[in-house]
């Protein structure tokens, strides 16, 4: 197996602590009533583009198994899934399309949030349901129905919370550049 | 904030036994249940949970806070389920015994009624041993009993780190947050859904970076230490199965096989009575 | 070669793979078996690079290009690596919360031993005996967050003694603590390397409290070199100190303004040792009595005012007790205590964070129980001790203009009052740049602008300059200075007895939850009885008067302030 280095490992424990919090307590009203707005999956397609899809991955499997735990009602597998598999997506992209470093330009946020839709509409419009209908058998319209409020939210979340994040490491990154005082 | 995961430490024949044979009862006791939809099998299981339960000494106003979280999402999963789906019992099942006509689409039918039992002792089933893993496991075994069932010590050490450092982070989080509020953050009703993600994202992006800052600092005490010097290491939390630890794990592995077997014979994962 | 050597430096150098000049330059330096040194000097310095060489994260995190030669243990330490290093070398980190890695006592001092993977009943063994080496072994199941942040540095060194190491490597260890928590982890050093008779290298620009022990040598650095190596009473005695950007114990510099002077037989290391002739004691007496006593200030028009502020968290823990403070306008005034003694949940209430159970708050007349958090926030200004924790825009205009924008305000109005807010801070000629290029006291001075531009009446700092050294402690207090000058009343919450003697005439002292002392900062530091409750630190002064006969040590110390003003003000 391949060996990661022990800043990854941190990264994913950091990153997950932080995808807990965020999933777990800061909850911001949605318009459809009993929801909340999921910022994690910000951080998490962030976290993925900076520290690769394994750690991507591990970020989203690693937070979403303790929120789950923390509320007590059992390891909701299917969902603890796709968000592994969003963060594995979104690292992936990352990778193949070059978003790292000092890449992220007006290009990059533009593969970034194509790369984090695209991503949201395979976990929560096939992976999620997919499991869902071969663990709980559930049905096709609901799980289709929730899929795509999950999808819709999270897309719009992680367009604006994860393209500032990435703007903002981006900017604090110190360029070798020409500044001059005014 | 210690009590994150409501460990309740308690002295019980659970709670001697180890995090690791616990954590595979768990996966294996969740697989069986989740593996098919045999109704008896389903049944027993809750009913050998509840016993669990008892035998644990976890009382129930220990834990009712996470029971009625556990509850409504079952109630409001299970209602979504019929007003989107009203006839999916009649497509499991295969026939359709109608016996309530409401209005519109909805109709009660007795394999609709006979699926949402299913779903429900789906749940029943697994939350018990779910919260009883979690009230009687303390998180320090956690990343050990992960090891010990095979994931590699880093990514086990990985979720230890995150548990070590969830109050760091939450404390962050509610400092940040309350600078940003007085700076004019508005995180209610007040500002459209937009200008709310916008702001929450001025706390989210110090909160986040100056976390990743502290990356590199506990790698670094990780890496003094001696972190990943070697392809195993031990645990000072682990501790040696016993007889029980063993027993258990047999028992739920052949819980798992009772399932796949009842699958193989039934010739289906749905016990069906409507044939 | 000597086999006492434990650590030898020679003619090594080293630079960063993406720096364009070298860090470090021709150091030689040879540490002994049993020896303690201090080594000394301003942040950049090469401080810092060096104690990483020592311990190996360069070059295994930090690659460079290193010349000449480095052996520890006698064999040389880049062969040896990270981990071959760590058991010769034990390095306690500045940032203890990031040295904590276990999620409990117990299993952070493990760590070190699980990663060799030692047998787990022989680990419990060894985890008892560390722990009952530093004194921990009451709190072994205990969380982080559960002790104090004393416990949490010698939890960091039994942590590192595990690996029973020759060499002990402390980086700023007095960094994150309260004045007299610093004080005996002073002497638990001493005493810890008495009984292991290991060697200790501590990194501290603080001279003045390592010097608290005996120290063997002190090496002092300056632009990736070494400038100084020899005896801490030799060093004092050069005057070598000010052009190195480190603060001389205040003894020696009151000594120095005296007239008196200074020999290496006099040792003015170590204060309990000094030695003064009857004709040097005269000499520090007539000086004192020859100086104008300071003038006191007029007192202005009352602008906050608590009576009985009463808080209990959620889980029980009863915060504050009563607190009654009158600030004036204009002041500028230190709040101490120690960790818990409540004086960051007062800040969190007189800002609206938390609600006090009981008590009332009037600000210039106004109640400010009935104002939300952001309305306070027109009225006090509360600055987070991390920069990093407040900054969220790209560029330095944005996050200046980010309260008022928040507001509504429309952006004629917003530019002029932005500009006005960077002029004010030093700021201006750098509007168009983005906060990353810029340093770590600019940054404070960004959030402390973003601030003003509300235009407070009061500002509230937590601890403005943790962890700074003595350039960057000046720059940040000498601008909050101008500011205070300019009309804005600041209180300051504060570990730092040097900030709160300096700059501020007034400290009001919390201890558990209550205020034992609301008088002028130099007299709080020089009754016994406040220091002890209060977990704070005596000046030298206080000892300095006393060694000379002086019976009123607090004019004393307020007169050697006023001069230390006068000289260093030009």
């Amino acid at each position: 197996m391949k060996k990661f280095s022990v800043k990854t490992i941190v990264a994913i424990g950091i990153g997950a602590a932080l995808f807990f919090v965020l999933g777990r307590f800061v909850s911001i009203p949605s318009p459809v009533p009993n929801t909340t707005i999921n910022l994690q999956y910000g951080l998490l397609a962030f976290m993925s583009v900076v520290y690769g899809p394994v750690a991507g991955a591990l970020i989203g499997l690693i937070g979403h198994a303790l929120i789950d735990f923390s509320w007590g009602w059992g390891i909701w597998w299917s969902w603890v899934i796709a968000s592994a598999v969003y963060g594995a997506l979104v690292g992936l992209s990352a990778k193949v399309f070059k978003m790292q470093e000092n890449e992220l330009g007006k290009k990059g946020l533009i593969k970034f949030n194509i790369a984090q839709v695209v991503g949201h509409i395979i976990c929560w419009g096939v992976v999620a349901p997919v499991l869902d209908i071969v663990i709980y058998s559930e049905p096709l319209e609901k799980l289709f129905a929730q899929g795509l409020f999950a999808g819709i939210s999270n897309a719009v979340t992680t367009a604006i919370v994860g393209t500032l994040l990435c703007i903002a490491y981006a900017a604090a990154k110190p360029k070798a550049g020409s500044l001059t005082k005014e | 904030m210690t009590n994150l995961f409501n460990y309740i430490e308690r002295s019980s024949p659970i709670h001697r036994m180890t995090g690791a044979a616990k954590l595979a009862c768990l996966l294996l006791w969740s697989f069986a249940a989740m593996s098919g939809f045999h109704t008896l099998l389903l049944a027993a299981l809750t009913v050998a949970a509840v016993v669990l339960f008892r035998i644990s000494r976890i009382r129930v106003k220990d834990i009712s806070f996470m029971l009625g979280f556990t509850f409504t999402f079952m109630i409001v999963n299970n209602l979504l389920i019929y007003l989107i789906s009203p006839e999916h019992g009649v497509s499991i099942y295969g026939s359709r015994t109608v016996l309530l006509e409401l209005f519109g689409p909805y109709v009660i039918t007795a394999e609709q009624l006979f699926y949402h039992l299913n779903v429900a002792l789906k749940y029943t089933c697994t939350i018990p041993i779910v919260l009883l893993f979690i009230c009687t496991t303390d998180p320090s075994e956690f990343a050990a009993s992960l090891n010990r069932i095979g994931v590699s010590y880093r990514i086990s050490y990985a979720v230890a780190l995150a548990l070590r450092y969830i109050p760091d982070v939450q404390r962050a989080y509610t400092e940040i947050a309350n600078a940003q509020q007085a700076r004019g953050v508005e995180m209610s009703k007040k500002a459209s859904l937009i200008e709310r993600l916008k702001n929450v994202s001025a706390i989210l992006i110090p909160l986040i970076l100056s976390s990743m800052e502290r990356i590199d600092t506990i790698s670094n005490a990780m890496e003094l230490r001696g972190f990943g010097k070697n392809k195993k290491r031990s645990w000072y939390s682990a501790r040696p199965f016993g007889a029980w630890d063993w027993i258990s794990m047999a028992v739920c592995g052949a819980l798992v096989v009772l399932s796949l077997v009842l699958t193989a014979l039934n010739g289906s994962r749905f016990f069906n009575p409507f044939v | 070669m000597d086999k006492d050597i434990v650590i030898s430096f020679d003619k090594f150098g080293f630079q960063y793979t993406a720096q364009a000049e070298p860090t470090l330059y021709d150091i030689n330096l040879t540490v002994r078996k049993g020896e303690k040194v201090l080594i000394a000097g301003p942040s950049g310095c090469g401080k810092s690079t060096l104690a990483h060489c020592i311990n190996g994260l360069i070059p295994a995190a930090y690659p460079g290009r290193i010349i000449g030669s480095l052996t520890v243990g006698g064999r040389d330490a880049v062969e040896q690596g990270l981990f071959g290093l760590s058991k010769t070398v034990g390095t306690v980190l500045q940032d203890s919360d990031g040295q904590f890695i276990g999620l409990t006592v117990a299993e952070d001092i493990a760590f070190a031993l699980e990663n060799d993977g030692v047998d787990t009943a022989e680990m419990h063994e060894q985890v008892k005996k560390a722990a009952a080496l530093v004194g921990v072994e009451k709190v072994l199941s205990h969380a982080p967050h559960e002790i104090s942040g004393g416990q949490k540095q010698r939890v960091g060194l039994a942590g590192v003694m595990v690996n029973s190491v020759d060499v002990l490597l402390f980086d700023e260890p007095l960094a994150n603590l309260d004045p007299a928590t610093g004080k005996q982890t002073i002497q638990f050093i001493e005493e810890i390397q008495q009984r292991t008779g290991c060697a200790v290298v501590i990194i501290e620009h603080r001279l003045e409290d390592v010097l608290w022990r005996k120290v063997d040598r002190v090496v002092v650095m300056g632009e990736g070199r070494i400038v100084y190596d020899g005896s801490p009473d030799e060093l004092l005695c050069a005057g070598l100190l000010q052009s190195a950007g480190i603060r001389e114990p205040l003894y020696v510099t009151a000594l120095k303004y005296a007239g008196v002077q200074l020999t290496p037989e006099m040792h003015p290391a170590f204060l309990p040792e000094l030695q003064l002739s009857d004709a040097q004691k005269q000499q520090v007496r007539e000086w004192f009595e020859s100086r104008p006593a300071p003038a006191e200030k007029a007192q202005t028009p009352v602008l906050l005012q608590t009576q009985g502020v009463d808080f209990t968290y959620d889980k029980g823990h009863h915060a504050l007790k009563g607190i009654d403070v009158t600030v004036r306008r204009g002041e500028m005034l230190s709040i101490v205590g120690t960790n818990g003694a409540g004086k960051s949940t007062f800040s969190k209430a007189v800002c609206g964070f938390v609600r006090p159970q009981g008590g009332s708050m009037m600000l210039d007349g106004e109640d400010l129980s009935s104002l939300s958090i952001k309305e306070r926030a027109d009225r006090i200004g509360y600055v987070m001790q991390n920069p990093n924790q407040m900054l969220c825009k790209p560029m330095i205009f944005d996050e200046v203009a980010f309260g008022l924008r928040n507001r509504g305000i429309p952006e004629e109005e917003v530019r002029p009052r932005v500009e006005e807010a960077l002029r004010i801070c030093g700021l201006y000629p750098f509007r168009n740049w983005p906060v990353s290029a810029l340093s770590y006291g600019q940054k404070k001075r960004v959030t402390i602008a973003s601030i003003l531009v509300l235009r407070p009446q009061l500002i509230l700092l937590d601890e403005p300059t943790a962890g700074q050294d003595l350039a960057h402690y000046t720059e940040i207090m000498e601008f909050l200075r101008s500011l205070n000058e300019q009309g804005v009343t600041v209180v300051l919450i504060t570990h730092d007895m040097h900030l709160m003697l300096e700059y501020t005439p007034r400290a009001v002292v919390f201890h558990d939850g209550r205020i034992i002392a609301d008088c002028s900062a130099a007299e709080v530091l020089n009754s016994p009885e406040i220091v002890a409750a209060a977990n704070l630190k005596e000046t030298s002064l206080y000892h300095l008067s006393m060694l000379c006969g002086i019976d009123k040590p607090e004019a004393f110390t307020r007169c050697f302030i006023a001069r230390d003003q006068e000289v260093r003000g030009k």
